[in-house]
């Protein structure tokens, strides 16, 4: 089963434990501006919305890649950056429709996430259950089940 | 290690700013934040100099846990002398500034002197400079927030700002960062204004990589979530209601302050409630609550967010005011509602919303308003002086515009800016004012609750309930249940209390944390994190010594121990309903008991003996 990293914003406290659990895991130390993970906080509306990669199956990212860099991770279904081979033309980030792949100036190369190599930190942090890691095929399944709640009219 | 080692000392005088070594041996003794910042303000500031002379300094301090992934660990503060108090101040902020501080590579700030014209410094990493702020003085901290992010074109920069009360003198304004979080008590803004530094603008990208011990740290930092998710306060209680939990508990136990303490329950408590904050509006549809924010790396998230009313009489024509922003928590609830007894919960939230735009402190400005309208119903404070305005216990419109004035300074603001103590003296009242050395009461009346009357006597930053929040025992039962009622035992418990607390604030995590977590589940954090073994009894004895500091820097400010004592009303007048009915607080049973577990002499000074045993600077 491929799994996928699943964003629930109603959830999310905006409390940047997953920046953190991210920037640790993808960079060694606990550095949410460095996380590929983003909470955005829309103030004036109260909503937190948690937002990253996606690993489109037709990534626009590893299709730009000049140098064929990005990869297809079979085992989790996604798209690796191998910084040994990519140049930092950042062509990557332009071709992304949803900024999720971005340059780190400091190493020269692009980062997006990669699901931390099957076990995502940042759902691992998540007080909230904002950020899980489910089944991918079907990711819709909790939303269906609140909906499905609704429908049964019979007791009305 | 867990600090960086190195702390910003900025000369607003001569416009310099200087990058220096962490005096580590007082780290050692003082653990950080609170504790560590406090011991630089008693080196290098005179106990008796003006708190608004430029002799004064001001401190924004991280702990060695601030900016880790540590629950709840985003917490800074800020220590200056107090110009509500003439005593020490240390006022603890959450939201992100705090960590973003940490990130750019930076223990503490110390502002020195006075700039000759407003400024703000705004610093990227290592890189600290100072700059004009002609252009946002006289603005809101709001308005600020939005000019600055505008002019350092980074939305990701984190800002500390003082807003219009502070600029005019409003002696209990706070500092106020990432829009609704504040260092908000005892004037700490009023200090930052009085130097003419308007705004800190900070963007951290170096991280925490000094972990003493990373991999025992993630275990000890994983292991303190469980026990918060799992424990129905931090895990339940205060997600879905804040704070506000309380308001209807507290009711209920006799010990809600009302209209200027002279009751003890609130007839409206209900409708200005935790719950009533779920409740869907009738015109909209809506609850005022729409959802419960975190500060940085916290998994609790009290916090909450919120709107008021669009047809409300105080915002139908400002649709400035349409948003969503810092909601009510429960001190400032009981502050702006039941001590004024108005039980509009948009006027409080309007209130909330105002305290939070132009930097002030909440419960100093809602207890002091209350004592207007004390005066105010006594005949003392008339038309004249408020310009035509009816300032009734209850009156929603009047709290409003007390607000709107005290915000921007004008008019009779300018006397409710003074603060309760100095409204009071200067109507000849002295007796209403509700206040311990100057400072305010927060939500809890102790002649229903005994230990929070040792603990507000005794707070060495005047009345507080965040220095020894014995409402955990008394009421909750955390760790265990005491008789509210019963003030025998409660001189040892406020002490724990105090020390622990002490500690708790040094590290850098949220007190709120002790509602599940103690000593034990800190210790091995802060031990993981930083240089040295820090054991519970370590932690505790370092709080001792910072208690013991705090205080001999007040009784050489002149703050003795004749000033650790309550209002008459509350040492003489019963409450009139409820469990503390006909009760009065029996401070004078628990101060000596005290005095003595303090290692302090029967007029409470340190003795040598206990000067000693904490090795206190000279």
């Amino acid at each position: 089963m491929q799994k996928s990293l699943h964003i629930d914003p109603a959830k999310c406290t905006g409390c940047l434990q997953c920046e953190s659990a991210c920037s640790l895991e993808q960079e060694g130390m606990i550095n949410p501006s460095k996380s590929r993970i983003k909470v955005f906080n829309f103030h004036d509306e109260g909503r937190f919305v948690p937002y990253t990669c996606t690993q489109c199956d037709e990534a626009w990212c590893m299709q730009a890649c000049p140098v064929d860099a990005i990869t297809l991770n079979p085992a989790n279904g996604s798209k690796d950056v191998n910084e040994d081979i990519c140049v930092g033309c950042k062509v990557c980030t332009i071709a992304c429709p949803f900024g999720t792949i971005n340059y780190n100036s400091s190493t020269g190369k692009v980062v997006k996430c990669n699901l931390c190599g099957g076990d995502p930190q940042c759902a691992e942090a998540c007080p909230t259950d904002a950020i899980t890691f489910i089944d991918a095929d079907a990711t819709g399944l909790d939303k269906m089940r609140a909906w499905a709640s609704r429908t049964d009219n019979t007791g009305a | 290690m867990a600090w960086t080692k190195k702390l910003l000392r900025v000369d607003l005088s001569a416009g310099v700013c200087t990058e220096e070594a962490l005096n580590m041996e007082w780290a050692n003794d003082y653990l950080g934040q609170r504790g560590l910042a406090t011991r630089y303000l008693v080196d290098e500031v005179d106990p008796k100099c003006d708190p608004l002379g430029p002799d004064n300094k001001l401190i924004m301090t991280t702990g060695p846990l601030t900016g880790t992934n540590a629950s709840t660990a985003g917490r800074y503060s800020v220590v200056c002398k107090s110009p509500l108090t003439n005593a020490v101040a240390c006022s603890n902020s959450g939201g992100f500034f705090g960590a973003e501080l940490k990130m750019a590579g930076w223990d503490m700030i110390i502002f020195e002197g006075k700039a000759a014209s407003p400024v703000y410094l705004h610093i990227v990493d290592g890189r600290a400079q100072l700059h004009p702020a002609d252009d946002l003085w006289g603005k809101s901290v709001w308005e600020a927030d939005k000019m600055l992010h505008a002019k350092v074109q980074d939305a990701q920069t984190r800002m500390a700002l003082v807003g219009r009360s502070a600029e005019e003198g409003c002696l209990y304004a706070a500092v106020v960062n990432d829009l609704h979080r504040a260092a908000g008590r005892s004037g700490v803004g009023t200090v930052m204004a009085s130097k003419n530094l308007k705004a800190v603008a900070v963007r951290g990208t170096q991280g925490i990589g000094n972990i003493h011990d990373p991999k025992r740290f993630m275990e000890t930092v994983k292991a303190g979530k469980k026990v918060l998710a799992e424990n129905p306060v931090t895990g339940q209680g205060l997600p879905t209601y804040g704070t506000q939990v309380l308001m209807n508990v507290i009711n209920e136990v006799g010990a809600l302050p009302t209209r200027n303490m002279s009751e003890v329950q609130f007839e409206g408590a209900s409708k200005v409630s935790g719950e009533a904050m779920h409740e869907p509006r009738k015109t909209d549809g809506k609850p005022n609550l729409t959802t419960n924010g975190a500060c940085y790396a916290c998994t609790i998230a009290c916090g909450r967010i919120s709107t008021i009313d669009r047809t409300h009489f105080s915002v139908k024509d400002k649709p400035e005011y349409w948003i969503n922003s810092g909601g009510l928590e429960y001190e400032a609830a009981w502050a702006l509602g039941p001590d004024t007894g108005v039980d509009d919960i948009d006027a409080l939230t309007y209130c909330n919303f105002l305290c939070n735009e132009d930097g002030m402190d909440p419960i100093s400005f809602g207890s002091t308003v209350a004592a207007a309208m004390e005066l105010y119903e006594k005949g003392v404070i008339t038309d004249s002086h408020t310009g035509g305005m009816e300032l009734r216990f209850g009156s929603a419109e009047a709290l409003c515009w007390a607000a709107e004035k005290v915000a921007k300074g004008e008019g009779f603001g300018k006397d409710l800016g003074l603060g309760a103590e100095r409204l009071c003296e200067k109507f000849g009242h002295p007796e209403l004012s509700m206040t311990v050395k100057g400072q305010e009461f927060p939500a809890y009346d102790p002649r229903g609750i005994q230990g929070m009357g040792l603990a507000y006597a005794t707070s060495n930053r005047g009345a507080c309930h965040l220095r020894g929040y014995t409402v955990a025992s008394e009421i909750l039962g955390i760790p265990e249940k005491t008789d509210p009622l019963e003030s025998e035992g409660k001189a040892g418990l406020v002490k724990a209390f105090q020390d622990a607390t002490a500690a708790v604030d040094s590290a850098g995590l949220c007190v709120f944390t002790t509602f599940a977590w103690t000593l034990d589940d800190i210790a091995p954090q802060v031990d993981a994190a930083c240089e040295g073994d820090w054991s519970p009894d370590r932690m505790l004895e370092v709080g001792e010594r910072i208690w013991n500091m705090e205080r001999d820097f007040n009784m050489k400010a002149g703050i003795d121990g004749s000033m650790d004592t309550l209002p008459k009303r509350l040492l003489s007048e019963g409450g009139n309903s409820g469990p503390a009915k006909d009760r009065v607080n029996e401070l004078d049973k628990m101060l000596p008991e005290y005095y003595e577990l303090r290692g302090w002499n029967s007029s409470g000074e340190i003795t040598s003996e206990t000067r000693q045993k904490f090795n206190l600077p000279a």
